[in-house]
């Protein structure tokens, strides 16, 4: 086994494939609950690229920052799966296609 | 950094649950699969010396972010989803180019990043607290408000009556 060694790059890209498949999710799916998944698929790319880059900077502010995105993704999950929950039961559905209340 | 097979072995487990996010059509899936990616990005956060952040990520993430999903997701009974067929020969052509428009970004962004410095870590949990409570203690308090509003925000949303 002759592998390059890993390097910046290598962890940059593989934060960027996981941002891409998390976009997609956002972009595709339709059921709301799943769109609030993607989204933290979304944070977890960035903070993948926030250690990386502490890692190879001897810098340990990049791994403050990875704290702070976890408590706003955990403000934003709470607040989001208790609107999620409401609209299953004002609605009945959670087809984010099927909601245009806002549009006439 | 990284040892290299680990490195493959682990962000291939990494990508292909991920994949599984995106494509699984029961939600239960989704989230389990979810499971997977953070415990390969924490494996990954302790080969590059980052203990503390693997650590709250299997805590927090894992134990109650994604709880807190899996809850939502038995509570509403949701049935499979049929996943998005695209119809829009023209819309799938302009989403490939696009596409391929950020791989190229993000091969050119790879190529010029700065030489890693190279320095050692003084990464143990007690460096991260001392910098928290010195340089970004203003932050900290402010992320501390921002979860009252996030419980205040919850538990207004839950009451019966508005």
């Amino acid at each position: 086994m002759s592998l390059p060694p890993v390097g910046l790059p290598h962890l940059i890209g593989l934060s960027g494939i996981l941002f891409v498949i998390g976009l997609v999710g956002v972009l595709t799916r339709r059921n709301i609950l799943l769109i609030l998944l993607s989204l933290e698929l979304i944070l977890n790319a960035a903070n993948l690229a926030f250690v990386a880059f502490s890692r190879a900077h001897g810098d340990l502010s990049g791994q403050i920052m990875v704290f702070f995105v976890m408590i706003v993704a955990a403000a934003e999950v709470t607040v989001g799966l208790a609107i999620t929950v409401l609209l299953s039961r004002l609605a009945g559905k959670l087809n984010a296609d099927e909601m245009r209340n806002l549009k006439w | 950094m990284i040892h290299p097979a680990l490195f493959y072995t682990v962000s291939a487990l990494t990508v292909a649950s991920a994949l599984g996010v995106i494509l699984a059509r029961r939600p239960i899936y989704a989230v389990l699969s979810l499971v997977l990616v953070l415990f390969g990005l924490s494996t990954l956060f302790v080969a590059l010396h980052a203990f503390f952040v693997a650590a709250i990520q299997i805590v927090v993430y894992a134990g109650a972010v994604l709880v807190l999903f899996l809850f939502v997701v038995m509570l509403l009974d949701m049935e499979p989803e049929a996943l998005l067929r695209a119809r829009n020969k023209t819309m799938m052509g302009v989403g490939i180019l696009f596409g391929l428009f950020f791989l190229g970004q993000l091969a050119a962004v790879a190529k010029a990043l700065p030489a890693a410095t190279g320095k050692p870590l003084p990464g143990t949990t007690a460096a991260i607290g001392k910098l928290l409570f010195t340089t970004y203690a203003l932050p900290f308090e402010a992320a501390s408000l921002l979860l009252l509003v996030g419980i205040i925000g919850a538990i207004v949303l839950a009451k019966k009556k508005l």
